[in-house]
């Protein structure tokens, strides 16, 4: 084991979840915290911070500054919570554009509009040239927790169902593009979104949605396999239900990524009572950041711990935790 | 695909053991993704190849290359170099420390650095089969052509068929049938791989790799087996022709040679890796910098003399048959390089198929 950071530290799989058990949490443990979901839960507050670092800046379907806005906001609702407030913190190397500063910000504000959160505080530190990157920009947020929602692993049981929002694999496969020059069709771009409008509306038909997370870092396989360690049950995933876009595939079959494994920064992920999955997909096709959501497993009393992928031609497999590093500086 | 899932059941049914070996690491990954080792017959086994450059690269490359990046050179390459341990340590552990190690899709982004960065010299780690090698030769005719003088290769480019009859010569590998690597046979032709039907009677079927292409070129495979027959079907004719890709082949005969390489787990294999010819020496980072004779602190760890990996990428044993497979050796901290590469064949067994899924 090496005893410096690796890239692969921040990328979400196993060397992220080692990095926070064995250093983070023994040194800030409280039962707040212990939670491990992506927001605190602080009586009728929900909390939540998040550092962007994504290069490129400027990609298809946005830019560091709405994925800083929409990161947060995600994270609050999937907390069960309506985003109120939001702080950023912005570091920018000496000689950084002044018009892409100017973008960045008019993005920040439109996307903040649209998801009807105010930026009430922040903070700007210049580093010399070489010392960072360009901009990094770190967002915390505020939100206020839905009454009679209780967005929590302990509420899983066997028998749930499985949904996903949208299209899966879209923003990494962005990122990827707009780094290597690679040349896609237009419809290939980020998804990054403000889903708290989306999960309202889901929330408001069923309260007793169990699990709500935004599959970012890791994609859907992190996602599923945090769920199903925390909840001590087994997922089983039905592979031709998976959204994925053809030129996702694509690009995945060429660079040999494993789709459940891309980052997403507009797809949330939802483990909800079986005799309402009908209705909350119902609703979620109305919006317009739900348009392609579909059920695509469900919960299981056995294999706890583990997610398993029935293929197409019938095999089952399993889905791992993501081991470390695909794309680094995803988000 | 029932149809054809059926199919292999008769064509199998009442025979003894199968052993088909898929030589490619794509291959490997993609029978694991499908699901397709849960619906074959239980007499058909598949045992995986040497066909993912990554794991077949030995540790001396590795020490090289590490050794290089601490000199201050840019190293560019492939992903999954990164985390393969050499001796003693790995390029990632390298670039923690300080080396400039960056992650390319293709040699000519490197290209594209050494222009970005005239006064730094850059090594592309050139290893892959005759898939990439014909990119990585058009490279380096690029860089002569546009007068660039920093950029180097560090060579290693593998030939897949002299592997596959290095295998058939080792007689403890005991394999009834090939499953031939489509992307290989893009570029070298089905009929580079003849001689496995005509000079050792062995069934063969180049293969694409969706599922149902998999499917098919096994079916195929069997299909010879039940006849009695040996030829290479050539099941991906929608990219695979008899010849191959001759502009591919030339390119790749004027920079490289033919030349015996070391392989992991197998030693050196007659006419089996390729070296830059002497008009491109000037691209050549051993020639024009070569590293001194490795130190003693390179001596592998007592862990990496347990590792099985080099009969694993023989077919002889599985990932799960291997002391250190799932305990000491996981993709986190792996010891032998099959546990690094996305398609390497422990960690394909290690994601897919170390553990079962039960409902």
């Amino acid at each position: 084991m090496s005893d410096k950071i690796l890239m692969a530290h921040g990328a979400g799989g196993k060397l992220s979840a080692q990095l926070l058990h064995e250093i983070i949490l023994p040194a800030f443990d409280n039962a707040i915290l212990h939670e491990l979901h992506d927001g605190a839960k602080i009586g009728k507050l929900a909390m939540t911070t998040d550092s962007y670092v994504v290069r490129p800046i400027f990609f298809r379907g946005g830019d560091i500054g709405k994925l800083a806005v929409c990161g947060t906001v995600n994270d609050l609702s999937v907390t069960g919570a309506i985003p109120k407030w939001l702080s950023v913190g912005v570091i920018l190397e000496e000689g950084f554009d002044f018009d892409a500063l100017k973008k960045i910000v008019a993005s920040m504000a439109a996307v903040a509009h649209e998801a009807g959160v105010q930026i009430v505080t922040g903070d700007t530190k210049v580093v010399g040239r070489g010392q960072a990157d360009g901009i990094f920009i770190n967002t915390a947020g505020v939100g206020e927790l839905i009454d009679g929602v209780d967005i929590s692993a302990k509420k899983i049981c066997a028998g749930m169902k499985v949904l996903v929002s949208g299209t899966l694999g879209d923003h990494a496969t962005a990122i990827l593009a707009g780094r290597h020059g690679l040349e896609l069709p237009e419809s290939v771009k980020s998804d990054c979104a403000p889903l708290n409008g989306l999960i309202r509306e889901m929330l408001a038909v069923e309260p007793k949605i169990a699990m709500l997370r935004d599959a970012t870092r890791g994609g859907l396989a992190a996602v599923l396999n945090e769920i199903a360690t925390a909840a001590s049950v087994g997922i089983l995933l039905d592979e031709e239900k998976i959204p994925v876009r053809r030129e996702v595939r694509g690009v995945c079959d060429i660079l040999g990524f494993d789709v459940l494994e891309l980052a997403n920064e507009g797809k949330i992920v939802a483990v909800v009572p079986s005799d309402s999955c009908e209705k909350i997909l119902a609703v979620m096709h109305e919006n317009i950041y739900g348009k392609d959501a579909a059920l695509i497993g469900e919960v299981v009393a056995t294999s706890a711990g583990k997610v398993g992928l029935r293929t197409s031609i019938g095999g089952v497999r399993i889905v791992d935790m993501p081991a470390g590093e695909l794309v680094p500086r995803i988000c | 695909m029932n149809t054809l899932i059926e199919k292999l059941a008769r064509l199998a049914a009442g025979k003894g053991r199968l052993r088909l070996m898929e030589v490619c690491g794509t291959h490997t990954v993609a029978i694991f993704r499908s699901g397709i080792r849960q619906v074959l017959p239980a007499n058909v086994e598949l045992v995986s190849g040497p066909g993912c450059p990554v794991c077949v690269t030995c540790d001396d490359y590795i020490d090289k290359a590490i050794a290089y990046a601490r000199r201050d050179f840019i190293i560019a390459t492939f992903g999954d170099m990164l985390k393969v341990p050499g001796s003693r340590s790995s390029l990632a552990e390298a670039q923690a420390a300080g080396a400039d190690v960056r992650i390319v899709y293709s040699p000519l982004d490197a290209l594209q650095i050494a222009e970005d960065n005239p006064r730094r010299s850059i090594i592309f780690l050139a290893v892959g089969f005759e898939t990439t090698a014909p990119t990585q030769a058009a490279t380096v005719l690029a860089a002569r052509a546009r007068g660039i003088k920093n950029l180097f290769m560090l060579s290693a480019q593998k030939l897949v068929p002299p592997a596959l009859r290095f295998l058939l010569g080792d007689a403890t590998a005991k394999v009834d049938g090939f499953l031939l690597p489509g992307h290989v046979a893009v570029v070298t032709g089905a009929d580079a791989f003849n001689f496995l039907a005509t000079e050792f009677n062995m069934p063969c079927a180049v293969g694409g790799f969706a599922t149902e292409e998999i499917l098919i070129a096994l079916t195929s495979i069997l299909e010879q087996i039940d006849n009695g027959r040996a030829e290479v079907a050539n099941d991906y004719r929608t990219v695979v022709t008899a010849e191959g890709n001759v502009a591919a082949q030339k390119i790749l005969s004027q920079v490289y040679t033919v030349t015996d390489a070391e392989w992991r787990g197998m030693g050196t294999i007659p006419a089996s890796g390729l070296k830059m010819r002497d008009e491109f020496a000037a691209f050549d980072i051993e020639q024009v910098e070569p590293l001194p004779p490795c130190p003693l602190s390179l001596v592998p760890s007592p862990l990496k003399k347990a590792c099985r990996c080099g009969e694993v990428l023989r077919g002889l044993v599985k990932p799960i048959d291997c002391p250190l497979f799932g305990k000491a050796c996981q993709p986190l901290h792996a010891v032998g390089a099959c546990m690094v590469s996305v398609e390497g064949v422990c960690a394909a067994w290690f994601k897919y198929g170390g553990q079962h899924f039960e409902w």
